[in-house]
């Protein structure tokens, strides 16, 4: 049961009193072997949930890492399909680790909104977040999503009032992903201070565990946010090692340098003890 | 469908033309979108706002442009009458400013300061540059650094006119890109800045929007023609890229069933070559840039860039209400090669002496063809929305001189 993988990792997470790590990275960038390695590494370095990014040519609400991260994603003819089969290979000896699509509306609709829900189940994915697919506009996917047991996760930011609140959070599964910078990814980052209170109007009203991302990139930011979040979540800073790996031409530097952030992140989260 | 008297229902609340539109933008744009929304609504109806836009289409923009009758043009095809609508003579030599004089007016009405647009070739850059220097307001144009190479006569009026140029060189640094830019623009400066968006896409209410502000072309039109010939044409007709000028000419013209309503986009090196813009006639329906329409994109869903010898038509996707127009087979849809439309630049520029802009010479390499399809005593239309001062130095490269 997918949606019961993200609650159970929740409730456990819970149980440890300490907010989860949530870790993007990038299909297919570098490649998709040391993506697949990459997500082994994540898991065995204390990420508790792995997003995984399907790429798209045009990102509009990412910044340059995760941009550049994507171009090279698709200069490797990483596919749709690609991505779910990475997912699939990764569930072939882990039942337990939430998997999140991550990516834009595009590619899923091309596929087709039944295939991908069908296609996604089979693989292990666990739900998906859509960038440009608010909810005003995911009712088709939502119901292809109720017959395979996907969350669709939606996306809250400050600019999101409490009235608005109730129709994000209205067929919001998983969790709320709370994007705590009017900005793309990987752009500055936010006083944790200064929107504590929109995170918690934000659980409060839908009801669900609220992971907070944007601009999160060391422990000691991480340590921050953990404390008024129950997830706290990073993808530029991930990507950066998929870049140099890339760089480098030595692809084993991506699962290497992401477990050891991984590593780091974790300890910074789980130092914050959680009510 | 009856498409007759129910056109006016197009958006429904929903941003739909039929399935097609809609708000495909990330959650922190949503409550900006509907605030637009609720904003333009609100202006719509208040006849101070209209007061104002009429006061400045006749005294700053020059309206309402003439419609020409193209007598030689008549007699070498020797059909139909061809009547210019002259869009090229407004202000900045193009109809964007229609657009961007109707949206800066709004965006100083909802109180922002900072307005940002994307450009391709340059006109609706200039426009948007124009009309902020005219009321004092920041400008940002972003402008994929391809276009600001082939560009620079335009890229320069922007500077003088004092706004900021970005050039864009994330993605292929083209028009699809810049719009890309801009979004991010957006997404980070939510609280001051006001989208200007050049085309009748995007998330709605833009494309609802757009047209409105575009349809001052029609119901001119509509209202010469009745003047001139005391009967409503047999065709209109227009180039498309993203389709501002062509619904601007159509919209006041669907409820008049026996008006032929026809598109011309860009075929850039052939259809069958891959290298085009010919959104309708070579793409499917997917998401893009806030609203679900014909996009050029691989069978992965992922956008391909567009190729056309005129900036002014390179992208990859297409108003929605003509993706509508188009499936419910009210308008038609036709395409022209860059070849064609050089042709058709040089024979509007020694028959008339016009100059047209490379984008309507899309139009006018179509004319014959359609012409063919009419009676020798009907009228026809045809929308000459920008001027080809711009065009001087891509024309020469491309027939061979230096200049």
């Amino acid at each position: 049961m997918p949606t019961s993988r993200i609650t159970a990792r929740f409730d456990k997470v819970k149980a440890e009193k300490r907010a989860a790590l949530v870790a993007y990275l990038m299909a297919g960038d570098p490649d998709l072997e040391a993506s697949f390695a990459s997500m082994q590494a994540l898991r065995d370095n204390g990420a508790d949930i792995i997003e995984i990014g399907a790429p798209f040519t045009d990102p509009m609400a990412d910044g340059p890492s995760i941009q550049r991260a994507g171009l090279r994603a698709l200069a490797n003819h990483t596919k749709l399909i690609d991505v779910i089969g990475l997912v699939a290979r990764f569930r072939e000896t882990d039942q337990d680790t939430p998997v999140i699509l991550m990516g834009y509306a595009n590619p899923v609709h091309s596929l087709g909104y039944a295939s991908f829900a069908e296609a996604a189940h089979a693989a292990g994915i666990d739900g998906t977040i859509l960038v440009d697919l608010p909810p005003e506009e995911d009712a088709e996917l939502r119901a292809e999503y109720a017959r395979h047991d996907l969350s669709v996760i939606r996306l809250a930011t400050p600019t999101t009032h409490e009235a608005r609140m109730a129709k994000v959070a209205d067929g919001a599964s998983g969790f709320v992903y709370f994007v705590a910078v009017n900005g793309v990814t990987g752009a500055g980052s936010a006083d944790p201070e200064s929107i504590a209170g929109n995170v918690e109007m934000v659980r409060r009203v839908s009801g669900l565990p609220v992971c907070v991302g944007f601009g999160v990139k060391n422990g000691a930011q991480a340590a921050e946010m953990a404390k008024i979040a129950d997830g706290v979540v990073v993808g530029s800073a991930f990507v950066e090692h998929a870049q140099s790996a890339h760089e480098s031409g030595d692809y084993s530097k991506a699962p290497r340098g992401m477990g050891a952030l991984a590593g780091e992140l974790s300890a910074a989260i789980a130092a914050v003890v959680k009510a | 469908m009856d498409l007759r008297n129910t056109w006016d229902k197009w958006p429904d609340a929903n941003g739909r033309f039929g399935e097609f539109g809609g708000r495909y933008v990330a959650e922190t744009l949503m409550p900006l979108i509907l605030d637009l929304e609720k904003e333009y609504r609100a202006a719509k109806l208040d006849p101070a706002f209209k007061a104002q836009i009429d006061d400045m289409w006749a005294h700053y923009v020059g309206r309402p442009s003439p419609l020409y009758f193209a007598e030689r043009l008549t007699e070498h095809f020797g059909g139909a009458k061809i009547y210019f609508k002259r869009d090229e003579l407004n202000h900045t030599g193009a109809h964007k400013i229609n657009n961007c004089l109707g949206q800066v007016l709004l965006a100083m009405r909802m109180g922002k300061t900072r307005i940002i647009a994307e450009t391709g070739a340059g006109q609706h850059g200039v426009a948007t540059a124009t009309i902020c220097a005219r009321f004092g307001l920041k400008c940002v144009v972003f402008m994929g650094e391809t276009d600001v190479e082939r560009q620079k006569p335009n890229v320069f009026r922007m500077r003088l006119l004092g706004a900021e140029i970005v050039p864009v060189s994330s993605g292929t640094g083209t028009l699809k890109d810049a719009m890309n830019e801009a979004l991010r623009d957006w997404v980070t400066n939510v609280d001051d800045t006001f989208y200007c968006i050049g085309t009748a896409a995007g998330p709605h209410p833009y494309p609802e929007m757009v047209r409105d502000f575009q349809s001052i072309i029609g119901i001119e039109a509509r209202q010469q023609i009745l003047e001139r010939e005391g009967r409503l044409p047999d065709a209109v007709m227009a180039c498309i890229g993203g389709g501002s000028n062509a619904i601007g000419l159509f919209h006041p013209f669907i409820d008049d069933e026996g008006v032929r309503l026809i598109g011309v986009e860009a075929a850039g090196h052939g259809i069958e070559t891959g290298e085009h813009a010919a959104a309708l006639n070579g793409g499917k329906p997917g998401i893009l840039h806030g609203n679900r329409t014909y996009l050029l994109q691989t069978d992965d869903g992922q956008i391909v860039d567009a190729h056309s010898i005129s900036a002014g038509l390179d992208y990859p996707g297409i108003g929605p209400e003509h993706a509508f127009l188009r499936d419910t087979g009210r308008a038609e849809y036709l395409s022209c090669t860059d070849d064609e439309a050089l042709a058709a630049f040089q024979l509007c520029t020694q028959l008339e002496g016009i100059i047209p802009a490379l984008e309507p010479a899309h139009a006018i390499a179509r004319l014959g063809d359609v012409l063919d399809t009419m009676d020798k005593d009907g009228l026809l239309i045809m929308n000459l929305c920008g001027r080809g001062d711009k065009d001087v130095f891509s024309v020469a490269k491309a027939l061979g001189f230096e200049i």
